[in-house]
């Protein structure tokens, strides 16, 4: 009984101590695509913002997140895949859902989308398979 | 003739499509509703704020600071809400390039941080933060201090504390917005006064609080704090075309102004 009862008890501790879901190896990896996209716009002066959002993209679905961006600012979301993912694409629509003209990079398994907002307020960013099979991805976001 | 008709409607049906065609693409409304929505990316930092007012002239920051805060609060909600607004003051004394009032803030910070019971790698943070002001490295103090953040809501999330990340979050914003409304009132400037629009933003705040503990949610001051956050939502909903004018720019920052006092004063929290 107190065996059961310890074995319980653990469960529980180890239960409180992961709130969060650990991230996928595959997840480190994309990660580490998109921080290394997002350091070659650091020497044009962008910030990288300490926070990242990584998921998993699939074909004919896309990963969709809101942002909420100032206008007065630049931004670059970077988006870094794994494999089996082969080519991705990123795309953002502003607060009515209408896409915005974006400045883009695409290179297979990173891509990313550049843009100033005119207005501040609400916009959403699309990650969408484009080439290969269901993968990891990971989203980091510059502004300068 | 009636070839040409049919030419004629073939031509005009090509010429609609291609019209069509050029559209933009929009994404429907369920969509966008489904979409994740997360504090570490939907939630934007005081630095992204304070870098968008900046743009179109000098903003004088140091304007904007506020007389120490106490750091001896008990309420755990208190102190969560405190501790956003003292990084968003960190932010503005990196603005300010003001490095004895940085190692102000990130003391009072690791102050509150431990109050919390935070984890104690904060403690190198507070001494990175001094020795970033030290050397004016103004970039790497910012970074530091999204990553303090950043820490002290892991932290949270590690301690079965995840309720508080929300207010930390809040109370960030809440003090941000104060310091920028505060800044645009002093030197107004229309391209400026439009980083104030944030809807959305504060509607997301808002459902996150309505998703955290029923105890926490009940204390006076959290539920103080969250009954004015419908008020402020309607205060920063301006056209998105349009800049809010002077008058509006002060209403948002005299009911921001009013969140704070209260998430400052001691009595009030349970």
């Amino acid at each position: 009984m107190k065996r059961c009862l310890l074995i319980f008890l653990s469960l529980f501790v180890i239960a409180v101590c992961i709130p969060a879901r650990a991230e996928t190896d595959a997840e480190v990896q994309a990660r580490k695509g998109a921080l290394d996209l997002a350091g070659a716009f650091s020497n044009d002066g962008f910030k990288i913002r300490d926070g990242h959002w990584c998921g998993t993209v699939k074909p004919h679905d896309h990963a969709l997140i809101a942002v909420n961006l100032y206008a007065g600012n630049q931004y670059w979301f970077s988006i870094g895949a794994t494999e089996p993912a082969k080519k991705i694409a990123v795309s953002v629509y502003d607060e009515t859902g209408k896409q915005v003209t974006t400045e883009d990079y695409n290179a297979g398994e990173k891509a990313a989308a550049g843009f100033a907002p005119a207005n501040s307020g609400q916009y959403f960013v699309s990650i969408d398979l484009v080439e290969g099979q269901a993968g990891s991805f990971c989203l980091v976001y510059s502004y300068k | 003739m009636i070839r040409l008709a049919r030419l004629g409607a073939i031509g005009l049906i090509a010429s609609v499509l291609a019209v069509i065609g050029a559209e933009p693409a929009r994404l429907p409304a369920d969509q966008l509703a489904k979409a994740v929505r997360s504090d570490s990316i939907s939630i934007p930092t005081p630095g992204e704020l304070f870098a968008a007012v900046e743009k179109p002239g000098k903003t004088d920051w140091s304007g904007q600071y506020r007389g120490p805060i106490p750091v001896t609060y008990r309420n755990r909600a208190q102190i969560a809400l405190n501790l956003g607004g003292l990084i968003a003051d960190g932010f503005v004394a990196v603005e300010a390039k003001d490095s004895q009032q940085v190692k102000n803030i990130g003391s009072d910070i690791i102050k509150l941080a431990k109050a919390l019971g935070v984890s104690q790698n904060l403690l190198s943070r507070g001494n990175s933060i001094n020795e970033f002001a030290e050397n004016n490295e103004w970039d790497t103090l910012q970074e530091e201090l999204e990553a303090t953040q950043n820490e002290v809501k892991s932290s949270m999330q590690s301690h079965s504390d995840q309720d508080l990340v929300i207010l930390v979050s809040l109370g960030g914003w809440i003090r941000g917005t104060q310091v920028v409304s505060g800044a645009i009132m002093h030197n107004y400037d229309e391209r400026s006064a439009k980083v104030l629009r944030q809807p959305a933003l504060v509607k997301f705040m808002q459902s996150k609080i309505n998703e955290i503990s029923p105890e926490l949610r009940g204390e006076p001051l959290v539920k103080g704090v969250s009954e004015q956050l419908p008020g402020i939502e309607k205060l920063v909903s301006f056209p998105a075309d349009k800049a809010p004018s002077l008058d509006e720019v002060r209403k948002v920052n005299e009911a921001v102004g009013k969140v704070m006092e209260e998430i400052e004063n001691k009595a009030l929290a349970k």
